[in-house]
């Protein structure tokens, strides 16, 4: 059997994995909304469960902060994401910012939103480094700055996070655009750089993108873990209120908790619709702005504004890890020293003989997520070679996982799960991660993989060699660099996720991502950035092997 | 010297990759009259064109003075120095119509709407491709794409032409027109042109001074 | 098909008891436990807790070779749900859930839904005989619910507050409700409470009603709308004066008892409590707080109650479970636990029925400075029933939570 017979199960496997799960998910989370779900007594279709949703107080202030921090959020990231593109692409800085991706992106959301607040707090290292010389004052301001009304604190951390990912992805989709040569031409015309850009390069680029953005508008409008750490509270993001509801001991709030996934599933709907009507709005302002030939030379203001805006989200994920190295070590640390006034070990000691287990299960299922998603990746793109080219549902398909809500389908799997007796298993959590590890994974191979220049295959085929031979001594090893590249990030993706691993290990299987937001609740600061640490080294740890094997692959005499 | 030197002036330019030195020029290049670089590939052509027009790549260091009609543009970054560019590739943007490519090159200072939709249209009459505006550049032939190239070129009212093997992608016929149409219009608007080619009827066909450079002397 | 099929598991179970594990044959219990591994699914938020439930599963696997496995939980309710839904599922055995730590609203809650294990098992076990039960009325109503042997007694506690003598004086402390609201307005930012439902915070509302409420036999009562209106109104016109003076005026609130813990060590807030009397010094111990915080409480008294351990009605390990809880309740197990380098949390033990030896254990213990005498804790004042608690949640957050 040769790879590209063997690869026509790749289509049909991606849809079944991916859309299998979302699917049946959300058909077990649509019943009980409806009042449907004999074995809690509801046996009959209703819309009294809507009725408990619409009369919850704060309901709607709940549902526009979501819609509100969303928009907010992929607005700020797009934007910043864009004027930096536009100011910096191909020059040392971008390059500077491009080395430190991968480790941004490995970056677990929890421990980055716990490093924010540990900067940001009135009684964080920022305030610490200001007093009492510049405020004048021992005591913490008492200012609202994490968990503000607003959203304000969690729209940030949402920013900081998402800018590296769609970095990654415009850097992906950058070659389609033909930048360089584009903005040769703007430039000879008369246009500034960062216009020439926003002109001529940005509309291809921002079409290759489109998906991943309504990724950040849907995850930004659903988002639990970051919300729960830096979001309002009086009242939370429709999303936090709807996990808390399914895990109330009062029966009857499952049904609530369902109507209200459907309701995060409109609301992240509208939100993604909102965004389009932004496009327009957008498109039509820069093809009006192009056509009357304004020439914006003078950009430099702007150029260094964009750098220093990023190089600020940058910042603060990094001096957020140095707040957590901190905390982590600190023994008694009064406001307002800006280092701890004893070292402490006890955080370390508490949590080291309790690593093994749940770094092991972490690693264990980011190995197996990863390596079945590179297969899967493979497969279809090997298919992808023999048809000539990508199916249309692909690229939907692949973003699908990331565009649902996370909780409108896998509250659904969780009493799937229960139904078919499945007791909670590696197998069963690598296959829930695998949804969530394939779409980055393959987003992360596929450029480089198209990109790759075929002529090197028919050559070898020429030399006689197999189409199996061909494939592994041949293409595979020229791609290692991003094969073992995507592997990292899959490998990270599996690492940092929560909801899934929480609601379908069942507390049986745990990762060290779920026992440190289980320890987050706690709210010790000590635990908590020992554990947050704990929690970036296997990610840390799998972009550093894969840099280190293409190295050693790549190594010359 | 006089104070105002008409032309493109390149004095004792030099530009080097690694302390290696790649090429040498010293020319004018009066209104109207094209200067023809030739060389084999790799010998620096576009990097010559690359230096005069701002995009000098890193790898490489230059010195001398370019000056156009006796200001120095030397320092001066590629948007403010009035270079009109054409490569091998018409490069017109995708997502434009060919109106929008015109109406993009087309300086600010022709004001209203109507008064640029009139612009734009009076450059495509000339380039002989009236009523082209609305089309999208991938429904266009080789030859009108170059021609819309040129239009938009000379729309954004270039002091000087640099082209980089533009006719090079064009079918033998086609070249020939094309040839004529941009040196015409270049004479037209006494603009001085920089050539780079290793095709000798493109030199032929300039009828201007020759500069070949990466072959012995 | 699958209703029927989770029916006829159902029935199963019903019909054949088989592997139901008697603790009145406690050696036969000791012998089905062994080899077996119990998921204790407990608070997972206190290192403190988690590393003192290590040291007991360490003793369980030598004594009794009996697996203890934490599962943390980061919310109680989680655990519960995770029965409920397995009991939707129709599995009524090998359940994932062996041993469960409760009290008041979830355990009122498991108990009306039939999520306990029954027959009386927690009055059987052999150190049910060191229990005090008179001293300490919460062990057999917890919450007014009754408790019926469906779960067994783990601890007490006791709302106890906090400050910093380096920065407050102690007679300057309320010492009411009342005199918190006056406190208050001349230290307007100064305090704070968890946010409903949170624990803490819950408890605070509860403390305030009871102090404030006109018809105090109400509290004992499942909560009805008319009784609700009345009992609660004067807690909320104190609320309404209060909120406005809080921490950040009552706009945010900590999410839970560490997190305002961290206020007071950060100083943000000058006054903390919490629902165990050695918590101060257990934080001092561990760095957490200066060793200048001492406790206080309300002249009149503070709520009071106890918290327990359940076995889901469909646990895999119901032996273990028991050999689990009954090692718990041992003299050496509480004895370990209310010292306050360990953990801190009083026990639930009467120290006269302990022989001397046992008895020794507990006077060995260095209560900590910032630890109230037992005798200086004040009077302890009863639960409301576990309904007052869900609707006072209910109202704040419609009042307060979602302004």
């Amino acid at each position: 059997m040769t790879p590209a017979a063997l690869s026509r199960l790749g289509p049909p496997l991606l849809v079944i994995l991916l859309g299998g799960p979302i699917g049946l998910g959300l058909l077990f989370t649509v019943l009980p909304a409806f009042g449907y779900l004999p074995a809690l007594g509801g046996n009959v279709f209703s819309l009294e469960p809507f009725q408990r949703l619409l009369a919850e107080p704060g309901l709607w202030k709940s549902a526009g902060l979501s819609l509100w921090t969303g928009l907010a959020a992929a607005l700020l990231s797009v934007a910043l994401t864009t004027a930096f593109l536009a100011a910096w692409s191909g020059t040392r800085p971008f390059r500077a910012v491009e080395r430190l991706l991968g480790p941004l992106l490995a970056l677990p959301h929890a421990a980055a939103a716990f490093g924010l607040a540990f900067l940001i707090a009135p009684s964080g290292l920022f305030f610490r480094a200001l007093s009492p010389g510049l405020t004048g004052s021992a005591t913490p301001p008492d200012l609202l700055i994490v968990n503000d009304p607003l959203g304000l604190a969690l729209i940030a951390g949402l920013v900081a996070k998402e800018v590296p990912f769609l970095l990654l992805v415009a850097l992906a989709a950058m070659p389609q655009a033909d930048g360089e040569r584009r903005m040769l031409v703007s430039a000879s015309l008369g246009y500034g750089r960062m216009a020439g850009f926003l002109f001529t390069v940005w509309p291809t680029l921002y079409r290759q993108m489109r998906l991943a953005v309504f990724a950040v508008v849907a995850f930004s409008s659903s988002v639990v873990d970051v919300a729960a750490i830096l979001g309002p509270t009086t009242p939370p993001t429709l999303s936090l209120r709807l996990v808390r509801w399914s895990a109330d001991p009062d029966l009857s709030l499952r049904f609530l908790a369902s109507a209200g996934a459907l309701l995060q599933l409109a609301l992240s709907a509208l939100a993604i619709l909102v965004w389009i009507g932004f496009e327009r709005i957008g498109r039509h302002g820069r093809e009006n702005l192009a056509a009357n030939g304004q020439r914006f030379p003078g950009d430099r203001a702007v150029r260094w504004l964009a750098l220093v805006l990023q190089a600020l989200t940058v910042f603060a994920l990094l001096a957020g890890i140095l707040a957590l190295m901190l905390w982590s070590v600190a023994g008694l640390w009064p406001f307002p020293d800006f280092l701890p006034l004893t070292v402490s070990i006890q955080g370390w000691s508490n949590l080291l003989p309790r690593l093994a287990e749940p770094l092991g299960n972490a690693a264990l299922i980011g190995v197996l997520s990863a390596l079945f998603a590179l297969l899967l990746a493979l497969f279809c793109l090997i298919r992808e070679d023999a048809t000539g080219l990508a199916p249309r549902w692909r690229s939907p398909l692949l973003y699908l996982p990331l565009i649902v809500p996370q909780a409108a389908f896998l509250f659904g799997l969780q009493l799937m799960a229960l139904w078919g007796g499945l007791v909670p298993s590696i197998l069963s959590l690598t296959l829930v991660h695998l949804v969530f590890v394939a779409p980055y994974l393959f987003l992360a191979l596929a450029p480089a993989w198209s990109a790759y220049d075929r002529r090197y295959e028919q050559v070898a085929a020429s030399l006689g060699g197999s189409a199996w031979t061909v494939l592994w001594r041949i293409k595979l090893p020229m791609l290692s660099r991003a094969v073992l590249a995507s592997l990292a990030i899959g490998f990270a993706v599996s690492v940092g996720l929560y909801l899934p691993t929480l609601l379908i290990g069942a507390g049986r299987i745990t990762t060290i991502t779920t026992e440190a937001v289980a320890l987050a609740s706690g709210g010790n600061r000590r635990v908590i950035g020992a554990y947050a640490l704990a929690q970036m080294l296997l990610p840390a740890l799998g972009f550093l092997l894969a840099d280190l094997s293409a190295r050693l692959i790549w190594r010359r005499p | 010297m006089a104070a105002a030197v008409t032309g493109l002036q390149l004095s004792q330019i030099e530009i080097r990759s690694n302390a290696a030195k790649l090429l040498g020029i010293d020319a004018h290049v009066a209104p109207g009259t094209v200067l023809t670089v030739m060389g084999p590939s790799g010998s620096g052509k576009s990097t010559l064109l690359g230096f005069l027009g701002g995009f000098l790549a890193q790898a490489f260091t230059a010195s001398g003075r370019v000056r156009i009609d006796g200001e120095d543009i030397t320092a001066l970054a590629p948007q403010s120095r009035g270079a009109g560019l054409l490569f091998q590739d018409a490069l017109l943007f995708p997502h434009m119509s060919v109106l929008g490519n015109l109406l993009f090159a087309l300086p600010p200072t022709v004001k209203t709407r109507a008064a640029r939709e009139a612009a734009a249209e009076q450059a495509l009459t000339e380039m002989d491709l009236k009523g082209f505006g609305p089309r999208h550049p991938d429904t266009l032939s080789g030859g009108q794409r170059a021609r819309v190239a040129l239009a938009r070129t000379l729309l954004s009212q270039p002091r000087f032409l640099l082209l980089d093997e533009p006719f090079s992608r064009l079918d033998a016929p086609l070249r020939a027109q094309a040839r004529r149409l941009v040196f015409s219009e270049a004479q037209k608007r006494t603009l001085p042109v920089v050539l780079v080619t290793h095709d000798m009827a493109d030199a032929e066909a300039a009828d201007g001074p020759v500069i070949r450079i990466g072959t012995p002397a | 098909m699958r209703r029927l099929l989770a029916a006829f598991g159902l029935s199963l179970a019903l019909l054949i008891p088989a592997y139901a594990a008697d603790p009145a044959d406690w050696n036969a219990v000791l012998a089905e436990a062994k080899g077996e591994t119990v998921y204790f699914n407990a608070w997972g938020g206190s290192e403190n807790i988690n590393a003192y439930l290590e040291w007991a599963a360490g003793e369980l696997k030598s004594r009794y070779d009996v697996t203890l496995v934490q599962v943390k939980l980061d919310d109680t309710a989680n655990a519960v749900a995770k029965v409920v839904a397995e009991k939707a599922a129709g599995q009524a055995q090998g359940g994932s859930v062996d041993l469960i730590w409760i009290n008041g609203e979830n355990f009122a809650a498991m108990k009306a839904q039939g999520l306990l294990l029954g027959n009386n098992w927690a009055e059987k076990l052999p150190s049910r005989r060191f229990v005090d039960a008179n001293e300490k009325p919460t062990i057999l109503s917890d919450f007014t619910v009754p408790v019926e042997g469906q779960e067994s007694p783990w601890g007490m506690a006791k709302l106890v507050f906090f400050h910093d003598s380096a920065k407050t004086k102690p007679e300057d402390m309320p010492k009411s409700a009342a005199d918190l609201l006056a406190w208050a307005k001349e230290h307007p930012g100064r305090f704070t409470y968890p946010q409903p439902p949170d624990f803490s915070g819950s408890s605070f509302l509860k403390q305030v009603l009871v102090e404030l409420a006109p018809d105090k036999a109400a509290l004992a009562k499942p909560v009805d709308d008319a009784s609700f209106t009345a009992v609660s109104a004067p807690l909320f016109a104190y609320l309404d004066q209060l909120n406005p003076l809080l921490w950040r005026g009552g706009r945010a609130f900590p999410q839970n008892y560490p997190a305002m813990k961290q206020l007071l060590a950060d100083n943000e807030v000058d006054v903390i409590f919490a629902f165990n009397p050695s918590e101060a010094s257990s934080a001092i111990a561990s760095g957490e707080l200066p060793g200048t915080v001492r406790s206080f409480t309300f002249t009149k008294g503070t709520l009071a109650n106890t918290h327990f351990v359940g076995i889901p009605f469909n646990a895999k390990a119901e032996a273990g479970a028991l050999v689990v809880a009954d090692f718990l309740l041992s003299p050496e197990a509480q004895a370990r636990k209310q010292d306050p380098k360990v953990w801190g949390d009083p026990t639930v033990l009467s120290l006269a029925k302990l022989d001397s030896a046992d008895r020794a254990r507990f006077e060995r213990i260095d209560l900590g400075p910032a630890t109230l005498k037992p005798d200086h804790l004040g009077p302890a004042l009863d639960e409301p029933h576990p309904s007052w608690m869900e609707r006072l949640e209910t109202e704040w957050t419609k009042r307060y939570g979602a302004k």
